[in-house]
């Protein structure tokens, strides 16, 4: 036998005697980074079994500083720092799931996901319905997501499709400070699984933050009124849809915007009443258009109001290319311009 | 590749002789004639609900099965050395160690039948149903331990793997959290030679045991057929884990005397020599000669061994072929704990296509009655 080793130091926790942040109480304005904290303190602070877990989460706080002062504020003991292992960090979450622990991993980038993807497809999605109920996995897995950072290789993805297609799974994106405060409280509180992806251009947009549950996170949002076409989409294109519709708006086109939130399930009533409504349907994503949750999500509301469209729906997405280098990504962002362009082809305009 | 190197622990000779060694010995210091008997008739009973569940197999009755024919000692002697609170998490050979756990002997078939993804609530029984994607678990066994040191609990993790699953990332990974964190874990490994067709050697270029140290982690290399060195390398463990000592790694060389799993033909790969080998090291015939020489060995003990076995094969015959078929509609059952409204959708939408047929079936019926 070898020599007991000593145990590994994990951490250190500077500012551990500091003054404890007090939880958000009033509204106030927030970065949506910063509302994520508040929303990680508060489920903390709520549940003493909500822990989290991934790579540089504690003295750092995370690469965008998501989880500032968490490690402060709770100990090591809850603020997990982990070796540099995805699969271990989503496998060891479903372990401490077990044990009845709500874990909390972060995912460093969006591209970083996939040496964890055989824990979550095989495991976290599963271990409910293998169980017949009886094994839950409160887990929330934080993903950093999509493009428009000028970043390397493997830190702009979007791979949202992958786990929508995987039953057993909630997918929720969020788009602004507020849905990122709320919905990361109601991810944590969900006894499903949840895949919770965080627009990081949009982490330093300030939005006011009250500091409530709101809408159950499975239900859409209408964020602009309209008439003439539904333009659907989540994370960071909502404010470039909202945009979108305000430039449309002065050519006569009347624009109704939804915030998906949640990707998986979709919540097919609001976007099918939208589109009973305005009889014309575009959905616009970051990522790439084939085997895309604009496809899944056209072919639905095809199928359940059919003769209420006036056109065929048209997607605005990312091209079927693997994510390219920085000076490329503008063109393969949907953006403001490629948005009403698509309008326009909805509309029969071009 | 059979490899009996000088450092395996073996506290029980293949002639059946009890082989004294300091250190281990305390750990099995209760083993008497009575405790060993106990042993020797799980060792039995496992390998008789072994062979019947092979039957129930090539009788159609199971979709499949995985036996662990020639690793009983490995099974037994380990789960016999865990407390009610220590948590389990096996692949899915572990059969052995599921029936000294309590598992309802229907329940362990369940899976194979094809009736569930999973035959019993792992918080019944502090055991996690079998894990088919291979190593995952131990990550879990991990996660596990991460929970009970939280909990300033003593409870300890077990996890169960092969040889094979020593070359998955999960396994290694688990390993690297489990040192980092001193997580109370045992890595227990059941080197049975044989991943399918591949052998150990396609795996390992040196003992598998050997491995861990470098992650940290200290190892233990022993007899698999040997069920008292089995349980006091267990014993062993546990204790280390429970004093927080941190994970162990346990390498227990055994041998898959069949096939991987009912659909496997190992005669296209193995040498029968190897076989033969192997059986001389028998780990039931072993200990059944060690209590021969302590006296525990009468007829009558004989024929209530073969009783137990006898009867335990029944009630699982009984229960495999007594199992109703789930109903159509709960294909829709668990997959989430909350409501989710498409997945309602789908289920709403297949429960009316059946009843579509239910409607024409019962207008059909009621048209020839009149």
């Amino acid at each position: 036998m070898t020599t007991l080793m000593t145990p590994a130091i994990v951490s250190t926790v500077p500012g551990l005697n500091a003054p404890q942040p007090t939880p958000l109480s009033e509204t106030k304005t927030l970065t949506m980074g910063k509302a994520i904290n508040e929303g990680l303190r508060q489920a903390m602070l709520d549940d003493p079994k909500v822990v989290l877990l991934g790579e540089d989460i504690g003295a750092l706080g995370g690469v965008f500083r998501v989880t500032s002062d968490l490690l402060a504020q709770f100990g090591a003991r809850r603020v997990i720092d982990t070796p540099l292992a995805e699969s271990a960090i989503i496998g060891t979450a479903v372990g401490l799931a077990y044990r009845g622990y709500r874990p909390v991993c972060e995912i460093q980038f969006d591209g970083f996901i996939f040496p964890g993807f055989d824990q979550i497809v095989s495991q976290v999605a599963k271990f409910h319905y293998r169980t017949q109920g009886a094994v839950r996995m409160p887990i929330t897995i934080r993903v950093p997501f999509g493009g428009g950072i000028g970043a390397a290789e493997h830190h702009s993805e979007s791979p949202e499709a992958y786990f929508t297609h995987t039953s057993g799974l909630r997918v929720i994106a969020v788009s602004n400070a507020q849905d990122a405060y709320s919905l990361i409280r109601q991810a944590i509180a969900s006894d499903d699984p949840v895949l919770y992806f965080e627009p990081k251009r949009r982490y330093h947009v300030k939005g006011a933050v009250v500091p409530e549950l709101g809408l159950p996170m499975e239900q859409a949002v209408i964020v602009r009124p309209g008439t003439d076409v539904t333009l659907l989409t989540y994370g960071a294109l909502v404010a470039t849809a909202r945009d979108a519709a305000l430039a449309a708006a002065d050519e006569g086109v009347s624009i109704e915007v939804i915030d998906l939130r949640s990707l998986s399930p979709v919540d097919y009533a609001v976007v099918e009443a939208s589109v009973r409504k305005t009889g014309r349907l575009v959905v616009t994503h970051e990522a790439a258009q084939s085997g895309g949750l604009g496809g899944e999500i056209i072919a639905s509301i095809t199928e359940r109001c059919f003769s209420y469209l006036e056109s065929a729906p048209v997607r605005v997405t990312g091209f079927d290319v693997p994510y390219p280098p920085a000076k490329l990504e503008n063109h393969h962002l949907p953006d403001l311009d490629r948005i009403l362009d698509g309008v326009d082809r909805v509309m029969g305009r071009r | 590749m059979i490899d009996f190197s000088p450092q395996l622990v073996q506290l029980l000779a293949i002639d059946g002789e009890r082989k004294p060694r300091g250190d281990f010995d305390p750990w099995v210091e209760d083993l008497d004639g009575t405790a060993l008997l106990a042993l020797y008739r799980d060792m039995v009973v496992v390998r008789r609900i072994d062979t019947e569940a092979t039957a129930l197999q090539r009788q159609g009755e199971l979709g499949l099965w995985p036996p662990l024919l020639g690793q009983e000692a490995a099974q037994v002697g380990s789960a016999r050395a865990l407390r009610s609170d220590d948590f389990i998490f096996p692949s899915y050979r572990e059969n052995a160690v599921a029936y000294c756990r309590g598992v309802n002997l229907t329940d362990i078939v369940k899976v194979w039948r094809g009736n569930a993804q999973s035959g019993w609530d792992p918080y019944a029984v502090n055991m996690a149903t079998p894990a088919i994607i291979i190593g995952a678990q131990t990550l879990h066994a991990t996660g596990w331990a991460l929970g009970a040191q939280r909990d300033d609990v003593d409870s300890v993790a077990i996890t169960y793997f092969g040889d094979g699953a020593t070359s998955q990332g999960d396994v290694n990974e688990a390993m690297v959290f489990a040192a980092s964190f001193q997580a109370p874990v045992v890595f227990f490994c059941q080197n049975n030679q044989w991943a399918i067709s591949e052998p150990v050697g396609v795996q390992a270029h040196r003992n598998i045991a050997d491995r861990a140290p470098g992650f940290g982690i200290p190892s233990l290399r022993i007899d698999g057929n040997d069920v008292i060195a089995v349980m006091a390398a267990t014993r062993m463990a546990l204790d280390r884990a429970r004093t927080g000592g941190g994970p162990t790694f346990i390498e227990a060389v055994t041998y898959r005397m069949g096939p991987h799993t009912t659909a496997d033909d190992p005669t296209r790969y193995r040498d029968p020599a190897e076989l033969a080998e192997w059986k001389t090291r028998d780990p039931v015939l072993r200990l059944h000669r060690l209590l021969q020489s302590l006296g525990q060995i009468t007829p009558e003990v004989e024929a209530t061994t073969a009783a137990l076995a006898d009867a335990a094969a029944a009630e699982l015959r009984a229960g495999c072929i007594g199992m109703p078929d789930p109903e159509p509609l709960s294909v829709f059952d668990h997959v989430y704990a909350t409501p989710n409204a498409t997945l309602e959708r789908q289920r709403t939408d297949y429960d009316g296509y059946l009843r579509s047929f239910a409607t024409e079936h019962d207008s059909a019926e009621q048209n020839r009655k009149a």
